[in-house]
């Protein structure tokens, strides 16, 4: 494990690159700058911990990144294009395309069969012909051990098994960045475990960057590269 | 089918009951609203029919007789000084058999009839009664009208036979206690003959059953002592619906007035449209109602999906897409009320039809009349179509406004 971003990997490693991000949230008096000028990379195949306390900043990081929200300053360059100044349409475009997201609260559509939350993301990038997806589907499924309930609607799934579905969700499109915001943070430590070592396989294999957010130090002991941050900035 | 189209039929199962009171409040809406117009619309068609029927398409009435102010120059030359308030109308139809040979070259004329009218008394052993005697010569009268079909007793075939026949309004019969072969007396002026009840006819319309009656047009020549001439000049035409544009053109080319059915019969024709409007408008309600309930029901599922909002928003899907889950909901509930409120409403509509009930107001129907448009339809579908989308399009438009990153920091900070 690192303690910092230090990598030997080469350049054309580099999938996600900020520098400088400034973020306020919050109006008037009650507004708060939340991130003072963070930069940080993230390379193909390896596994980061962004850890700290409440309220320093972490999820707020990771949404920017994912270009879920866009920084009052700074830069967002993702696979070598600069993607915090582009208009929503191309930041939504790259979400399909390079990001995957894993929230802490799953997130399944809870009218809809795990095999179809997992089929969401395929139907809107129209890349695969339709049984291609559903093979995939399938296929994903099985490796996060689902399997067998691929027909289950969200509701008919147990927590831990919801957030297995969320990851291979995740990597429906083959993303080059995994964002996941307290995956575990959920879960029992069976669980935990489980999700946490999907996340970091999976990813391996792909040789997809993932960044994660999380307060378990055991998880964050896992991962190639951890970073704390304390008041809005890297410490 | 595209993933939009598949996540909003999902979604529709969120709010059972909201959707199925937009979706009952739309079939309301639209079936209420055709029924509205197949009943009004229906009597409105039955009073033209019949009066299409009685009084033809167009009358050619008083010659236009240029005056100081209107005239134009001899020789063939096309100079012509004309002023709407110069125009002198001469009463009647001089020269009638001329003028019906200029109106038969037009195309759209079917037929014309020459008509002497007057103003009588008419008297029975029972009762006396104002009247107007039409004289017409028979034969070419039902060119112009549905006089054969609308005899209710006795025949055209008794009228021709009988040298002093009449053919006698049903109300005026009624009034007069008279039936076929009957005989009753027409004053005018001091003078008065007697006619014998050749036929009965009804019309339907009360104001022309009570105080019409026809006889023979050299008969009438004789009575009303004209040996010439005509009061006006019925036409009937192929084309009932040209008759505006028809009548202008006639009556520029005959010099003579000639009025169209739409402008003889404007203030009935302006009281049914009226009424028309007025109940279209009052069940437009419904739908009104029925846009609200769609803007609250989608307005509540916006409120509950935020989640799914952000999940599908970071997954790639735009705002577009998110606009078009929500308005492919109001789209499905749009469509499924608008085809049941079309048979909802025809269905009524077909059993208003049938339902027995005794109409003799300004005119007479044995049942509702209700009539089977397709613009009706098409009126009722289009207000929902508009309203309910237009009610939707803002709730559907606040979810694609939604911003994913304040979705979830809401839920995991």
């Amino acid at each position: 494990m690192q303690s910092s971003s230090t990598s030997a990997a080469p350049e054309s490693e580099l999938v996600l690159r900020c520098t400088g991000l400034h973020r306020h949230l919050g109006q008037g008096d009650a507004r708060v700058h939340v991130l003072r000028g963070v930069s940080f990379e993230a390379r193909r195949g390896q596994v980061y911990a962004i850890v700290g306390p409440s309220g320093c900043g972490k999820s707020t990081l990771l949404y920017l990144l994912g270009l879920l929200d866009r920084p009052d300053e700074g830069r967002i360059e993702i696979n070598g294009r600069l993607m915090s100044n582009d208009d929503d349409a191309a930041r939504t475009a790259a979400r399909g395309a390079h990001i995957g997201f894993v929230f802490q609260f799953h997130f399944l559509m809870l009218e809809f069969t795990a095999l179809e939350n997992v089929m969401m993301p395929m139907l809107k990038q129209g890349r695969l012909t339709g049984p291609e997806m559903e093979a995939r589907a399938h296929a994903l499924l099985g490796a996060v051990g689902l399997g067998a309930k691929t027909g289950r609607l969200g509701t008919q799934l147990s927590g831990g098994e919801q957030q297995r579905v969320a990851v291979a969700r995740a990597l429906a499109n083959q993303p080059t960045v995994l964002l996941a915001d307290e995956p575990t943070g959920n879960l029992d430590v069976k669980n935990s475990g489980l999700v946490f070592d999907l996340l970091t396989q999976l990813a391996r294999e792909h040789g997809q960057a993932v960044i994660l957010v999380t307060h378990n130090p055991d998880l964050a002991a896992r991962c190639d590269v951890t970073r704390a941050m304390r008041d809005g900035l890297f410490v | 089918m595209s993933p939009n189209l598949r996540i909003a039929l999902r979604f529709l199962t969120a709010k059972k009951r909201a959707m199925l009171m937009s979706l009952s409040c739309i079939v309301l809406g639209v079936g209420l609203f055709i029924v509205t117009q197949a009943t009004t619309s229906g009597f409105e068609k039955f009073f033209i029919r019949t009066l299409l029927g009685t009084d033809g398409a167009m009358r050619v009435e008083d010659r236009i007789q240029d005056t100081m102010r209107s005239m134009s120059a001899p020789g063939g030359s096309d100079f012509q000084i004309r002023q709407k308030e110069g125009v002198k109308y001469i009463e009647g139809v001089e020269e009638p058999q001329r003028v019906i040979e200029a109106v038969r070259a037009f195309a759209n004329v079917r037929a014309a009839s020459a008509v002497l009218r007057a103003n009588v008394m008419l008297s029975s052993s029972f009762k006396n009664t104002d009247a107007q005697v039409f004289g017409v010569r028979v034969d070419d009268h039902i060119q112009v009208s549905d006089l054969g079909r609308q005899i209710v007793a006795g025949s055209l075939e008794n009228f021709r036979l009988t040298p002093s026949g009449a053919i006698v309004g049903r109300v005026i019969a009624d009034q007069l206690q008279l039936a076929v072969d009957d005989w009753f007396v027409i004053n005018l002026r001091g003078e008065s003959r007697r006619y014998r009840v050749a036929a009965i006819f009804e019309t339907g319309v009360r104001d022309i059953d009570k105080a019409r009656l026809y006889i023979d047009l050299g008969e009438a020549r004789s009575l009303l002592k004209r040996p010439t001439g005509a009061t006006f000049i019925q036409i009937s035409l192929f084309d009932p619906e040209k008759a505006t544009p028809e009548a202008a053109r006639m009556s520029e080319v005959l010099q003579h007035s000639v009025t169209p059915w739409r402008k003889r019969e404007y203030v009935w024709l302006g009281v049914f449209r009226a009424l028309q409007i007025s109940s279209g408008i009052t069940v437009t309600v419904f739908t009104l109602i029925a846009s609200l309930a769609m803007f609250n029901t989608l307005a509540m599922i916006v409120l509950e999906k935020t989640k799914d909002i952000a999940i599908l928003r970071s997954m790639g899907y735009e705002r577009r897409d998110v606009t078009r889950i929500f308005l492919w909901q109001a789209a499905i509930v749009l469509a499924i009320g608008s085809i049941a409120g079309v048979l909802f409403g025809a269905g009524v509509t077909w059993m208003i039809g049938r339902v027995p009930m005794q109409v003799n107001t300004i005119f007479k129907a044995e049942t509702f009349i209700v009539t089977y448009d397709v613009k009706h339809y098409l009126q009722a579908v289009g207000t929902a179509v508009v309203m309910v989308m237009v009610a939707s399009l803002i709730p559907a438009r606040r979810a694609a406004r939604l911003e994913p990153g304040d979705i979830v920091r809401g839920i995991a900070q």
